[in-house]
């Protein structure tokens, strides 16, 4: 196990380092580099060379990345000259809001798509089951903003029983405060996420049914429920567990596309904003927060993955 | 005569006509596919909105070019089908012309990443070793990148057009084709024919081209089915996010973002429904297709 950990952090730390290195370049892909970026067409080449000097753009690219790593390292994730703010209190005040939704968002496509996936496997190929597929097949080809648009279109604007916006506010008690405004931001998150969960708990009990164990459990005379739930539901959970340490990237893309679509005050919707200004200090901040949590997350997984099923440890 | 006979030899070969001839993997996989009736209402469903994307503008004609402001808004008639939008372009039309631009970015998107992450897994898991793992390495970094914020990232800077789009989508979605053909390549590599290539003295590139790639070409085959449907996504959330194409080109989800405006003044429904439709269909259809050829290619299914 210490072999493995030692191999398995070795390679998110590798990795790390190419991640970061690939974001930092491309805040030189700009149009005319950072600094022109953030003043706009007008700026004189001598303000740029003086804003350059001052940012340290003028530097090889490896000490502008060695000071850079620096800053994360002291968690300083830089500063929006164009909303004047850092970016770490911009996320302070908006990552509260996105992890409810999130949360939430998750919590309700975990309750239906976990119970309803092995519902299918065990009753495959009934009536139940195509129409449960054809619901996750929809759930993967809808794009997620044109459902958001169809959620309120009905139960905003014809029928008025939910408000069509989020409330606006820099304070996460005020989101909670209104749990009406969160019913179709959560619905659309969870039909995202349903199809995901359960057509992968449907395939992993299916594949679980055939294993050998099943049938020593079903020898022993083991009843039904007791192999299906006891045994098979189980032993599929640890798979779930990985997948969801994979998601974050589609957990991430759903928050930004709902976010948009509600007017949801949270890290998405700054993202889509910031990407709209052009402020690179918050997008480069941002990408860097996601990523790192992306390999943080995928490394907690494959170590929960090898704690549970000792085979993978090889 | 001639010509009666080469069409009686590629009915042998298609084993339309009973031959002793062993048929091949394709045609095997055909037959397992065409029993599968979603697959080919998908398949048919393709070739619909091909005709009507690509054939439709030449019957339905109209102006998709200038702004006409006296059909504001108008409501489907019989002049237009699905009315106009709030630049007075016949809706309609713009869904064909929308979905030109929608098909030929979802399809190149698809060929260029699987073409390249087909390539670097198979070198990858050939090469092994050292190679292998610095060049998974950089396919898990491009995997944990939040690719919707850095496609949004690089769509500002790049301000694309359609070609533009095609290789922001597809420097995304190569990482995990190369994934998953090298993970196909490990095991192939160990085969007899693989392991003959390299005793008689064949290189390595030709082991790879020759004796890899085609067998691993089910994976590939099924991958660039839901690369389609993917990159067709993904063009549509750039279209609504107004980072698509530019006006006067569109795309299903830059109508979908146009249609948002009007959503709470009124019934405008034919400027909504329809993109977000042909959206869902066609990327159903491509997944019903991506589904079955993965059965297809499955060879435990196959008769042989």
């Amino acid at each position: 196990m210490v072999g493995f950990l030692i191999r398995r952090i070795g390679q998110a730390i590798l990795v790390l380092f190419i991640v970061t290195v690939a974001t930092l370049a491309m805040v030189h892909l700009f149009p005319g580099g950072p600094i022109r970026a953030l003043l706009g067409q007008r700026a004189t080449a001598l303000q740029i060379a003086f804003y350059n000097k001052q940012y340290g753009f003028d530097q090889p690219f490896y000490v502008q990345y060695l000071k850079w790593v620096n800053q994360l390292l002291h968690g300083n994730l830089g500063f929006s000259t164009k909303l004047n703010q850092s970016v770490a209190s911009l996320i302070g005040q908006d990552l509260p809001k996105t992890i409810v939704l999130v949360l939430l968002g998750t919590f309700f496509s975990l309750l239906f798509g976990i119970p309803l996936g092995v519902y299918q496997a065990v009753r495959r190929n009934s009536v139940a089951d195509y129409v449960l597929t054809g619901i996750s097949f929809l759930g993967y080809s809808t794009p997620v903003f044109f459902l958001g648009i169809v959620l309120v279109d009905w139960f905003a604007i014809d029928v008025h029983l939910f408000p069509p916006f989020a409330p606006q506010s820099t304070s996460v008690l005020t989101i909670l405060g209104d749990p009406r405004a969160l019913v179709l931001p959560v619905a659309t998150y969870a039909f995202l996420l349903y199809a995901l969960w359960s057509r992968f708990m449907r395939s992993s009990v299916l594949d679980n049914m055939v294993q050998d164990y099943v049938r020593t459990a079903r020898a022993k005379g083991a009843s039904e429920r007791r192999v299906i739930w006891g045994h098979v539901f189980r032993n599929s959970l640890v798979s779930i567990v990985t997948l969801l340490g994979l998601s974050f990237p589609t957990l991430v893309a759903g928050a930004i596309l709902i976010e948009v679509v509600f007017n949801y005050p949270g890290m998405g919707l700054a993202f889509y904003q910031a990407a709209l200004n052009v402020d690179y200090q918050t997008l480069l901040g941002f990408t860097v927060l996601v990523t790192v949590f992306t390999i943080i997350g995928n490394l907690l997984a494959d170590i929960g993955y090898a704690a549970l099923d000792p085979r993978v440890r090889y | 005569m001639a010509g009666l006979q080469a069409i009686e030899a590629t009915e042998a070969e298609l084993g339309l006509i009973p031959t002793a001839k062993p048929r091949g993997m394709l045609i095997r996989a055909w037959e397992v596919f065409a029993e599968n009736k979603l697959a080919l209402a998908g398949l048919a469903f393709v070739v619909f909105i091909f005709l009507f994307c690509f054939v439709g503008p030449h019957i339905y004609v109209t102006n998709q070019v200038s702004t006409d402001l006296s059909d504001y808004l108008c409501t489907p008639s019989g002049s237009h089908l699905l009315g106009c939008n709030e630049l007075g372009y016949d809706e309609l039309g713009r869904l064909m012309v929308g979905g030109q631009t929608s098909l030929e970015v979802g399809l190149a998107a698809a060929l260029v990443s699987v073409l390249f992450g087909t390539l670097y897994g198979a070198i990858s898991g050939f090469a092994g070793g050292f190679v292998d793992s610095l060049m998974m390495r950089i396919v898990d970094a491009g995997l944990s990148l939040p690719s919707l914020m850095v496609i949004i990232i690089m769509s500002v800077i790049f301000h694309p057009t359609p070609v533009v789009i095609i290789f922001i989508i597809a420097v995304f979605y190569w990482f995990g084709v190369a994934r998953l053909v090298r993970g196909e390549t490990l095991a192939l590599r160990e085969r007899e024919y693989v392991q003959a290539v390299k005793v008689i003295g064949g290189r390595p590139m030709r082991a790879v081209l020759k004796h890899i790639v085609p067998n691993a070409i089910g994976t590939i085959i099924v991958q660039a089915t839901f690369a389609v449907a993917d990159s067709i996504l993904t063009l549509a959330v750039l279209g609504f996010l107004t980072l698509g194409v530019a006006p006067p080109a569109t795309d299903w989800g830059s109508m979908l973002s146009g249609g948002l405006t009007y959503i709470q003044g009124g019934n405008y429904w034919w400027l909504i429904y329809p993109p977000g439709v042909v959206i869902i269909l066609t990327c159903i259809a491509f997944n019903f297709i991506g589904d079955a050829l993965r059965d297809a290619f499955e060879t435990r299914l196959q008769r042989r």
